[in-house]
């Protein structure tokens, strides 16, 4: 028997190691956006450039910490992730390396982008307020920290404060106001909840939607999708709540981007390059718009009737690097906030 | 004649001892200090971790004793309508992962869910007129993982019970004692240690479950470990808090041996006749049927259903030619996992019975504490040694060859198969350790005494009487790596995806619907295994082969 199986596992092992079998030339990319979100324009980039490109999709702090153990024999070429945050704290672990390109330069603004060419922005996001119709008057709402007035007590609904959304969120916010302001917005923030954070963004508009609370914090794409969506209750729900852009008369609407930095020792540099120069040409910068319903960093891309629906907006012109900076602060001030 | 023992020796020390590797590399952190996280942590959210955690487990182990031992008794002493198919059906939750089930009673359960919907449109109630239980919370998370780990102490305690002769029933009857006494008195005293295993199983799952515990926004140790980890960035203060929690499961564990002290649970008696089940008739016979149809109910046929419903909706996303791709990965990773755990474990635990090494032991038991330690943590602990290897043999190979040679292990299948290996050698070694301790020792000497080696001992006398043993070793590994993602996910080499990751990226990414026809393979090829077990344990009286 334990011959048996022995060899069974002899027989079965070398099965277990095609990873050597990586070619040259082909782009190796580690990415926390999720396969289905990126995945259809690798395939359309192979068809056009005829380079291939292999993945490995995972969540942000992995990767990164994948990257890091593997240090220099690192195959991986670059770096996706959904979070400006997460870019920095590559750069900050010193596993990038700049990008000499001009077609990133000139197609992504400069706070969408690292200033030392580290990181670029691929996709943008906004996290806004949403508003229960009929219940919220839109005159009511005006910036973030107006979200701390008594008047919304136990009116808001959020997700954890583990999420790196809210964590970026709260960055920004620090970048701008200082930690104290900070601390006091996400003290009074927490004692607005309409209930203790629970689920994704998508949970917060159904929680508003069915009426466990009036105002929802979540990313456009959540809300595009749940429109978008082919599930009936998703899209009842969203089109129930409405977009409103906070802090239009000072700094603009919190702001987030997925983008994609080349590793330090990347061994195809040059079509990582490429790769990332593709995902901001126009037809892929549509594709996003109109896939995932994310708003391109490039000017002038069509975005679709739905983005157009809600309306231009005033964004954050905060370089994004700020809030990776502000990161692990941001995490203390939610813990002493009570922010679960 | 020195030599051979002292090299069995040895090979018994490094391969528990690289098993324990990655344990052992986290833990490499433990002695930085970090007194300012650490004072943030007390001062905020230490507490809450330890008592969610606390609570967590006390309300797991109550609920799978709850759910698993009445109807273990039930299976194996009484008779009653669907006494058959339950025998087995209630092996079925143990093919559905923690995290899908919490999926499926949300989606269900939730204020915005169709239940609760229904609710309010039949009552005209509104948010706050009406209390509802709240799934997402600790109630709820205890409730979903007792549903699906309850198995773990239906499996051993009912396995102990088949494999108690009568005589002993008889005897404790012929004394005076009635029905329930005997089971009190003896029966259950007698799978004792099986149900211990039962429940360290269940509970050791408990504290490394993160997808829950997360997705319910319930913080225990494991949530707690990733924020100061990832959020805070703390490598230090994050492996001491990993630490703290194997410092519980090694006193609980200690505990349990100390509380078992010497008793040894062979049967010294060979002779052997079948329990004749007791007829449950009437109001009897219902109560039987609910004990054994609830947690089946609850546990599989309702998130089934929710799955499969899903799937239904959305069954034109998702099934392609990749789709069975990622069947065949998760099916031919889970087997090579399986075979690879039950050879170690039964190394490692005919090894402990031949030598009985305290330090062999000792490093056993560190490295089956894998079990209770998060999928990610295993997974960098593996990384770290792995990745120190890499560096190693690059530059020998720069040395020599003038040439690097890349990754020849991160980031490889046998990297993926080896963390599992290391999260799952307790779930193999304990069932095999359990095996080998019901063949009674003498068996071992009048075995040698004929002149058989040791491996002849096992091979020709352990093994055959073992089958049952082995095979549930192998099925339970196998299903544990079915369902198993985050060292999957961090692990595996490029284009390489399971169901479990599949599922989880479309759940991540908040598309729970679409995420039900992975979600409902993983279940699905599980449930093979799982009745294959109950055969086997079906099979397994004593005096039955």
């Amino acid at each position: 028997m334990i011959k048996n199986i022995s060899l069974a596992l002899l027989t079965l092992l070398p099965l277990s190691l095609p990873s050597l079998a990586l070619a040259d030339g082909e782009v190796n990319v580690y990415s926390a956006r999720k396969e289905q979100l990126i995945k259809p324009l690798f395939d359309k980039f192979t068809a056009q450039t005829g380079i291939a490109v292999n993945l490995v999709t995972g969540k942000d702090d992995a990767l990164l910490e994948r990257l890091r153990l593997e240090g220099d024999n690192t195959p991986a070429d670059l770096l996706m992730t959904a979070d400006a945050g997460r870019l920095y704290r590559a750069v900050e672990m010193g596993l990038t390396q700049p990008v000499e390109s001009e077609v990133l330069t000139k197609a992504i603004p400069a706070n969408l982008r690292d200033a030392n060419n580290q990181w670029f922005g691929l996709t943008s996001r906004a996290r806004p307020i949403f508003y229960v119709k009929g219940k919220v008057k839109p005159e009511e709402l005006s910036t973030y920290e107006d979200l701390t007035d008594p008047k919304w007590k136990s009116r808001i609904c959020i997700r954890s404060s583990d999420n790196i959304y809210n964590q970026s969120m709260l960055g920004s916010m620090m970048a701008v106001n200082g930690v104290e302001k900070a601390q006091a917005w996400a003290d009074g923030l927490v004692k607005n909840f309409a209930r203790p954070p629970e689920g994704g963004d998508r949970d917060q508009i159904k929680a508003a939607a069915a009426g466990q609370c009036d105002i929802a914090i979540s990313n456009t794409y959540y809300y595009g999708q749940m429109l978008a969506g082919e599930n009936a209750e998703d899209k009842a729900a969203a089109e129930k709540v409405a977009i409103f852009w906070p802090n239009q008369a000072d700094r603009g609407t919190h702001i987030n981007i997925s983008g994609a930095t080349v590793t330090k020792t990347a061994k195809n540099k040059d079509n990582a390059v490429k790769l990332m120069e593709f995902l901001v040409n126009d037809e892929s910068q549509q594709w996003y718009a109109e896939a995932n319903h994310e708003y391109p960093v490039k000017a002038g891309v069509a975005i679709g009737d739905m983005l157009q629906g809600w309306g231009e907006f005033k964004a954050d012109s905060l370089n994004l690097s700020e809030l990776g900076k502000h990161n692990a602060e941001a995490v203390k001030i939610m813990d002493k906030a009570g922010w679960k | 004649m020195e030599i051979k023992p002292l090299l069995w020796r040895a090979v018994l020390l490094s391969m528990a001892l690289l098993t324990a590797l990655p344990i052992l590399a986290v833990f490499g952190y433990v002695f930085v200090p970090a007194p300012e996280v650490w004072q943030h942590l007390r001062e905020t959210v230490l507490s809450d971790y330890l008592l969610n955690t606390l609570w967590l487990v006390l309300g797991v182990g109550f609920g799978v004793l709850l759910l698993g031992l009445p109807a273990a008794w039930l299976n194996s002493m009484c008779q009653f309508p669907g006494q058959r198919f339950f025998e087995w059906a209630l092996l079925l939750p143990l093919a559905m992962p923690a995290y899908i089930i919490a999926y499926t009673y949300t989606g269900m359960l939730d204020f915005s869910g169709p239940v609760q919907s229904l609710l309010r449109e039949l009552t005209g109630w509104g948010y706050g007129d009406y209390y509802f239980p709240n799934v997402r919370s600790l109630g709820g998370a205890i409730t979903m993982l007792s549903l699906v780990l309850f198995p773990y102490v239906y499996l051993l305690a009912r396995a102990a019970f088949l494999e108690q002769s009568i005589c002993v029933l008889e005897v404790s009857r012929t004394l005076g004692s009635n029905q329930w006494q005997s089971f009190f008195r003896v029966a259950l005293p007698l799978a004792r240690p099986a149900i211990i295993t039962g429940l360290s199983l269940a509970l050791m799952e408990t504290l490394a479950d993160f997808g829950t515990v997360q997705y319910f926004g319930v913080t225990t140790f494991t949530t707690g470990i990733f924020r100061t980890w990832f959020g805070l960035g703390d490598h230090a203060a994050a492996s001491q808090l990993a630490a703290l929690l194997m410092g519980f499961v090694f006193v609980l564990i200690l505990l349990e041996r100390w509380s078992r002290h010497k008793a040894r649970y062979h049967h010294t008696s060979s002779k052997y006749s079948r329990l004749p089940r007791y007829p449950l008739r009437g109001s009897y016979a219902v109560a039987a049927v609910l004990v054994c149809a609830l947690p089946l109910l609850l546990g599989f046929v309702i998130p089934v259903g929710q799955l499969l419903y899903w799937s239904v909706t959305t069954a034109t996303n998702g099934l392609d030619a990749d789709f069975i791709k990622l069947v065949w990965n998760s099916i031919m990773l889970a087997s090579l996992a399986a075979l690879f755990a039950l050879l170690l474990a039964l190394i490692l635990g005919y090894g402990k019975r031949l030598s009985n090494d305290p330090l062999v032991n000792l490093t056993a038991r560190i490295a089956a504490m894998g079990y209770a330690i998060p999928g990610t943590v295993i997974a960098i602990g593996v990384l770290i040694p792995f990745a120190w290897m890499d560096t190693q043999l690059n530059t020998i190979s720069q040395q020599w060859r003038g040439s690097t040679i890349g990754l020849v292990l991160s980031g490889t299948l046998f990297t993926v198969l080896f963390a599992y290996n290391v999260r799952f050698l307790a779930v193999s070694l304990q069932t095999v350790e359990a095996g080998l301790g019901k063949i009674k020792p003498t068996l071992d000497n009048a075995g040698r005494s004929l002149g058989l080696s040791a491996f002849g001992v096992l091979h020709r006398l352990h093994l055959p009487l073992m089958k049952g043993t082995l095979l549930t070793a192998i099925l339970l590994v196998f299903v544990d790596v079915l369902k198993e993602l985050p060292a999957t996910l961090i692990l595996r080499p490029f284009n390489f995806n399971t169901l479990a990751v599949r599922a989880y990226e479309l759940a991540s990414d908040e598309r729970l619907a679409d995420a039900g026809l992975p979600s409902l393979m993983i279940v699905v090829a599980g449930i093979i295994p799982v009745i294959l077990l109950s055969r086997s344990i079906g099979k397994s009286r004593a005096g039955e082969h």
